[in-house]
């Protein structure tokens, strides 16, 4: 009995499980709501079904909040990311638009490599704003968050540019194994991005430029380089989204493409257990954090729920996830629960007894 | 290392603030003492412009359209672009009264809210006249007049035309509806046209409307939806083309085949949108004209001029099927 009790109290205690609660009872919700919600069938070769399209429509959001991941952990954000989506999807369509033969492997690839050419730039841009000059890294990033969006909007022309491309439109709608590629190359993304900070020490460097970054480089840890790096990976994984946004809907929109995203992106993280504050960061989290909006996002449109209620009802979902996420209300859930069938510590006692 | 940093605080306030000024299109400001003053001496009119965004082609047509007129009618025009933005909105109308333009104009992200900035335009004697979308300002003094489509008209156009084509069906039909942005005036205003219209016919029954942003990937992600949690969907009306657009590819995923087992009604009939019409992908478009560029032009001309001007003018527009689509494309300018 005794046991039973503290296993379960040492899963709920685990930081995964409240997000991945949350998750589940917002599925549950849905099912129960109209039982078809978790239904997948085949169609024309490949699974067809609401938790597909929330797997593959969360794609870029999970791309781009792992970078935003590293970049909170060293103690920064990175509020430019949804320009960033803007600019590379911009690039890609823009120079696949001019060509003539716009479903050639050739032009495919090198529209892309340009693309995250400029990315990896602007990334670079952000590293130094923050880690060799000192600006604080929302003042840096906000920046390019705004000069980012109107760069984009200068590269199509204010258009949308339509693009008749087989090989980009595979990025945001192709399949393999019966499966949306998008979903593969988010998953790839994360286990890249796990490999290089779990199986080396980056990982550690990271949080420990974060946790107190004169500490490390008094350490002898070259702190500016990490900073430097983490915008960089950021505006990589921003440009691999901003690929997979354009290529979802075939057209390039300056103005409309990853808009907002770097907030939903910092929510993800949060959500996650990742400290705004720096430090220690938690992937796996993140992917849950990233799937929790998607599926709140779904659950509004396959309810109906109406539009004007709808973003009430998306700030409820959040503030009960970070309510739950939050130590310290859980302290206090869980002392008054604990308090109440046994008497109560003595250790409680005099405090009570000091006011009176 | 701390004196390091104290002595690089300015440097570092400096940089900060360069890039502010930068973004906040504060260079803007330069102009004020030439569109001051001046303007009203050399008689040249000055049109502070602020528009929604660009959120689709009919907007960036829309604002070629005013630009282009605004230099063939000789008058300088300060253009601003809001991102769907009502605060960005407000910003620019500020900036365009502190730099005394002669009018100002601009198309409200939202209907609401507008009061305070618009009295104070109406305090510095600047007209104003609303383009393409209204404000709800109980005051009707605030603005000079109203140039734009009517809403409620291209709703109803839809919505009449889907009675006239659904007359002798027995049984309901199930219509979906993508809605504009949340609040926005043509978004309440087709919405409302199209629910008189199709009131005529109980059968005609709209089962679900989420907003989609009138933007494709809006569009999309809503339609997959819709597809998965309504079985038979009978008839799809969007608020602009490119939501259209968008839930094209969701229904083709879907295994449907759009224009034939989904009845597409859409409004704006931009190129993308009346292509997907002349190839029987969409049923029928009730255009929404974004060429108001010449009539703004007109319009701030006699409201300078100190002329009396009526308080709602429309924009020219008609409707296309099919056919007409096919006839029409050609020529067609956005």
């Amino acid at each position: 009995m005794n046991d039973t009790m503290s296993r379960f109290r040492t899963m709920t205690g685990h930081r995964l499980f409240w997000p991945a609660a949350v998750l589940f009872a917002m599925l549950a919700a849905n099912t129960i709501y109209r039982p078809g919600f978790l239904s997948i069938e085949l169609k024309d070769g490949h699974l067809y079904g609401t938790p597909i399209d929330i797997l593959r429509l969360s794609a870029p959001l999970i791309l781009v909040a792992l970078g935003m991941t590293l970049v909170i952990s060293t103690g920064g954000i990175d509020l430019s990311v949804g320009s960033l989506c803007a600019i590379s999807g911009a690039i890609a369509c823009m120079y696949i638009s001019k060509q003539p033969d716009q479903s050639s492997i050739a032009v495919v690839a090198t529209a892309l490599a340009m693309a995250m050419g400029v990315s990896l730039v602007l990334g670079a841009w952000n590293g130094v704003l923050v880690a060799v000059i000192g600006i604080q890294p929302i003042i840096a990033t906000l920046i390019l968050m705004v000069a980012g969006r109107g760069l984009a909007q200068l590269i199509t022309e204010g258009q949308i540019i339509t693009i008749n491309s087989e090989p980009y439109r595979a990025i945001g709608l192709g399949h393999a194994l019966t499966l949306p590629l998008a979903i593969f190359i988010a998953l790839a993304a994360a286990l890249l991005v796990a490999a290089f900070t779990r199986r080396t020490a980056l990982g550690m460097i990271i949080e420990s430029v974060g946790g107190n970054s004169v500490a490390s480089r008094l350490a002898g840890i070259r702190s500016g380089r990490v900073i430097f790096l983490a915008y960089v990976i950021s505006a990589a994984c921003a440009a691999v989204a901003g690929f997979m946004m354009t290529a979802n809907v075939s057209s390039a929109d300056g103005n409309a493409a990853g808009l907002w995203v770097e907030l939903d992106a910092i929510l993800a993280v949060v959500i996650g257990g990742t400290s705004l504050a720096g430090g220690r960061f938690f992937l796996s989290g993140t992917i849950i954090g990233a799937l929790i909006i998607q599926t709140l996002t779904t659950t509004v449109y396959a309810m109906d729920i109406s539009p004007q209620t709808s973003l009430l009802f998306k700030a409820v979902v959040v503030i009960a996830v970070c309510l739950i996420q939050a130590p310290a209300f859980r302290a206090r859930f869980t002392r008054r629960r604990r308090n109440a069938p046994p008497p109560a510590p003595v250790a409680d006692k005099p405090k009570e007894q000091v006011p009176a | 290392m701390g004196k390091m940093r104290m002595q690089s605080a300015p440097w570092r306030a400096a940089a900060v603030l360069a890039s502010v000024l930068l973004v906040g299109g504060v260079a803007a400001c330069g102009n004020s003492d030439t569109g001051g003053g001046g303007s009203k001496d050399d008689g040249k009119i000055t049109m502070g412009f602020s528009q929604v965004g660009a959120e689709s082609g009919w907007r960036t047509a829309n604002t070629t359209s005013i630009k282009e007129s605004a230099a063939a009618a000789g008058i300088e025009l300060k253009f601003d672009d809001a991102q769907q933005k009502q605060e960005n909105q407000i910003k620019a109308i500020r900036n365009y009264i502190q730099q005394k333009v002669d009018v100002i104009a601009f198309s409200p992200v939202v209907e609401s809210g507008w009061d305070t900035v618009l009295k104070e335009a109406k305090d510095a004697g600047i007209p104003v006249i609303l383009t393409d979308r209204s404000v709800d300002s109980a005051d009707k003094t605030l603005y000079k007049t109203f140039l734009g489509s009517d809403f409620v008209k291209e709703g109803r156009l839809a919505g009449e035309w889907l009675v006239e084509q659904k007359k002798s069906a027995s049984g309901p039909v199930n219509i979906v509806e993508l809605q504009g942005n949340t609040g926005a005036a043509p978004a309440n205003d087709r919405k409302k046209g199209f629910g008189e219209a199709i009131a005529a016919n109980p059968n005609l029954k709209i089962i679900a409307s989420q907003p989609g942003d009138f933007t494709r990937a809006g569009g999309k992600q809503v339609m997959e939806q819709f597809l998965k949690a309504y079985p038979k969907i009978d008839v799809l009306f969007a608020h602009n083309d490119d939501m259209g657009l968008g839930a094209l590819e969701a229904i083709t995923a879907a295994g449907k085949t759009p224009g034939k087992d989904i009845t597409i009604i859409t409004v704006d009939a931009v190129k993308d949108g009346m292509q997907a019409l002349a190839d029987g992908k969409f049923n029928f478009i009730a255009e929404c004209s974004p060429l108001l560029g010449p009539q703004l032009m007109d319009l701030a001309k006699k409201v300078h001029a100190g002329e009396e001007v009526p308080p709602r003018i429309e924009t020219e527009e008609t409707t296309f099927t099919t056919e007409q689509a096919k006839e029409a494309l050609p020529n067609r300018k956005y």
